[in-house]
């Protein structure tokens, strides 16, 4: 079964982390670690990160088609930063690998304790809309 | 360029798809379905996912000895993510074009929804430069 | 899922040097690139089934035009639209289809064409990258697909189209003019170029069945250089590629990380490619005819030739960087030059020749002018400004590892300053 694992930012909170060197150092090495795991069990589908939300773009269709786009978004917004899609065996261990994303460190060695937002990823339509 | 295209719907919205007619709903799916056949022949679509209902959504923090604590109250206001394509393309103007596609997507009577899509790029494993 | 597997063994690096030849062969009797790029892959495949089980053929190439005729002969037939083509061909193919002994001679300029072919300056440059390396590499679409982080599908199209390109363009099967030569064969350079970058410049990270290419385009690249051995461009690439390559293992660190070349372990460098870069560029630069690709290769040379890097001569980078200036207005070029300058003259020369880049708009504003003026700043003793600039560029940029690189600069530069901090306090409450 396929899930979304989400990390979300606010805007204002995004950007640059201001951290020491070694927690940053660690806080990747966690990362790369739990993207091996995942590698390695055969649960990893796909892991990307995202640009700052200040780069983001809202875009609609113009009365021609054509893209209109613009920055702007509703004060509160909440942003995608990264996300995970993994495969596995039942909800309970998408669970589990979200908390493992969670508890990535940050300053001063902590658990970051993120909140992450895990979605089943459906084969098809989802089935309400059938 | 990688970019990610996100649909985005609140609980409200999504309860007012339930009341699309069948024909609201097949034709707004051709409408996808269409595109997606488009972006493939293009060689642009690296992926493209529908999510469950936003009454399936978690969220999980780290508890005690690491075990996933889970959530699943959400504000009804609270933005969620309907689907997302993730698009492989030579310069940004292409992605807001496709963007521009989902969101003249039609909805009910097929009129287009002119829901707005939100343009991410994709962070690169690539550096840039060959020290 | 399972990955695209690398294919190296002597079987399948023996098939990749037969497939530009046996398509080379199959487009000149059949005048169809597109189809007869099918029907090859087609054999390749078939010949990775069954070549393992049944024994490597006596004559692989002629096996392989065989099979490839008869698959394309299979397609024109199922086509309704071309009964007419189909017929004619057939009558022809009958007369065409010789005797295993008597198939003719691949011509060494087939896969030169072919180069040219593929990398045709109407294709974009991903279209231009994933026809090459199918057509020419003799890779997999699977294993195309994989190296450049796609579903299979999409690459499959991507080639198709850019197959359907050269066919609307109306490229013919044959050498570039003496007129287009020139840009022809840089448009095969840059394609070749991108193919390596693209290789060298993905972080090692998780993807283990990732297709090596940067070594893809080494080996593509020599096939070119031992097509045109007096093309001294084509050398001075080639040179590039191994200069560059010799430093992969250094270049990052356990974690990944990204280490700039002043701070590599040298041990690390693989001398024999030095070597091999170097004796190729000597020989290039023996032409007379400099051009970009060999005075980038010799910037590598010098770098690679100094034992520390407090051995590196900087005046010699400098002085080529004002060569390469003169030939390519590329603002990463300036960038680079500003670097090597502050390297001579100290750095607030460097950081002078950077305020020239601010109006100029490809560059303005651009992450990695940030990046460099605060590697400048630091050097010139302003840490401040350079944190400043280090954020703003690692905010700005799209490569990950280079936003964990820049975020770390930023990080060693404010704990050295909160430690200074730390010292004066001690020091005035004695």
């Amino acid at each position: 079964m396929k899930y979304i694992l989400m990390m979300n930012t606010m805007k204002a909170g995004a950007g640059v982390p201001n951290w020491p060197k070694k927690d940053l150092q660690a806080h990747v090495a966690f990362m790369m670690r739990l993207n091996k795991e995942l590698h390695d069990s055969g649960e990893f589908v796909l892991a990307e990160g995202l640009s700052f939300p200040d780069q983001a773009k809202l875009v609609r269709a113009g009365k021609d088609g054509l893209p209109i786009t613009d920055g702007v978004f509703p004060e509160g917004k909440e942003f995608l930063a990264g996300f995970w899609i993994v495969d596995v065996d039942s909800p309970e261990r998408a669970y589990a690998i979200a908390a493992r994303a969670s508890a990535a460190p940050g300053p001063g060695g902590a658990p970051l304790n993120m909140a992450i937002e895990v979605r089943q990823v459906p084969a098809g339509p989802p089935p309400e809309m059938l | 360029m990688k970019y990610i295209l996100l649909m985005t719907g609140t609980k409200a919205g999504v309860d007012g798809y339930r009341a699309w007619s069948k024909s609201d709903v097949e034709r707004h799916f051709a409408h996808l379905h269409k595109l997606n056949k488009e972006l493939t022949e293009a060689g642009e679509l690296v992926a493209n996912h529908g999510l469950a209902a936003p009454e399936q959504a978690k969220v999980v923090r780290a508890g005690q000895g690491g075990l996933p604590i889970t959530d699943g109250v959400f504000p009804e206001s609270k933005e969620f993510l309907l689907g997302y394509w993730l698009v492989d393309v030579d310069a940004p103007e292409r992605a807001y074009e496709i963007a521009a596609r989902l969101s003249a997507g039609p909805g009910p009577g097929g009129v287009s929804t002119n829901m707005p899509i939100e343009v991410r790029e994709i962070m690169s494993g690539k550096s840039s430069e060959m020290q | 899922m399972a990955a695209a597997k690398r294919m190296d063994t002597p079987l399948e690096n023996r098939l990749r040097e037969l497939a530009p030849q046996v398509l080379g062969v199959v487009v000149r009797r059949f005048r169809d690139f597109a189809a007869a790029e099918d029907a090859v892959q087609e054999a390749l495949l078939a010949a990775t089934v069954q070549w393992p089980r049944e024994g490597v053929p006596d004559n692989p190439r002629a096996w392989l035009i065989q099979v490839a005729a008869r698959r394309l002969m299979d397609h024109w037939r199922s086509e309704e639209a071309r009964r007419r083509r189909e017929e004619l061909a057939a009558s022809e193919a009958s007369q065409l289809e010789p005797p295993v002994e008597a198939v003719q001679e691949a011509v060494p300029d087939d896969t030169l064409t072919l180069f040219f072919m593929c990398c045709h300056p109407s294709l974009t440059p991903s279209s231009a990258i994933a026809l090459t390396l199918r057509a020419v590499g003799g890779l997999t679409t699977a294993e195309i697909a994989n190296a450049f982080l796609v579903p299979e599908a999409t690459m499959a199209q991507r080639i198709s189209r850019a197959k359907a390109s050269i066919k609307t363009s109306g490229v013919p099967f044959s050498l570039p003019t003496s007129q287009e030569r020139a840009q022809r064969l840089r448009a095969v350079l840059h394609v070749l170029y991108l193919i390596f970058n693209e290789g060298y410049t993905s972080s090692a990270g998780p993807h283990l069945q990732r297709l090596e290419l940067a070594q893809e385009a080494i080996r593509l690249t020599r096939c070119v250089h031992e097509l045109l051995p007096n093309d001294a461009e084509v050398a001075g690439l080639l040179a590039l590629m191994l200069l560059t390559d010799s430093r992969r293992a250094a270049r990052t660190g356990p974690e990944g990380e990204l280490i700039p070349l002043t701070k590599q372990d040298r041990n690390l460098w693989d001398r024999v490619e030095i070597s091999e870069g170097i004796a190729l560029l000597t020989e290039a630069l023996g032409k007379g005819s400099i051009g970009p690709y060999q005075l980038q290769a010799a910037i590598a040379a010098v770098h690679d030739e100094a034992a520390r890097t407090d051995n590196t001569d900087w005046p010699q980078i400098l002085a080529l960087y004002e060569l390469l200036k003169r030939m390519s207005d590329n603002p990463m070029v300036m960038l680079n030059h500003a670097i090597a300058a502050a390297m001579v003259h100290g750095p607030s020369r460097g950081l002078e020749l950077l305020k020239a880049l601010d109006s100029d708009s490809r560059i303005a504003g651009h992450y990695r002018l940030d990046a460099v003026r605060g590697h400048l700043l630091e050097m010139a003793g302003d840490p401040e400004a350079a944190i400043a600039h280090y954020q703003h560029a690692a905010h700005g940029t799209t490569s990950l590892p280079e936003r964990n690189y820049l975020i770390t600069q930023v990080a060693r530069l404010a704990s050295r300053r909160d430690k200074e901090v730390t010292r004066e306090d001690e020091s005035a409450t004695g």
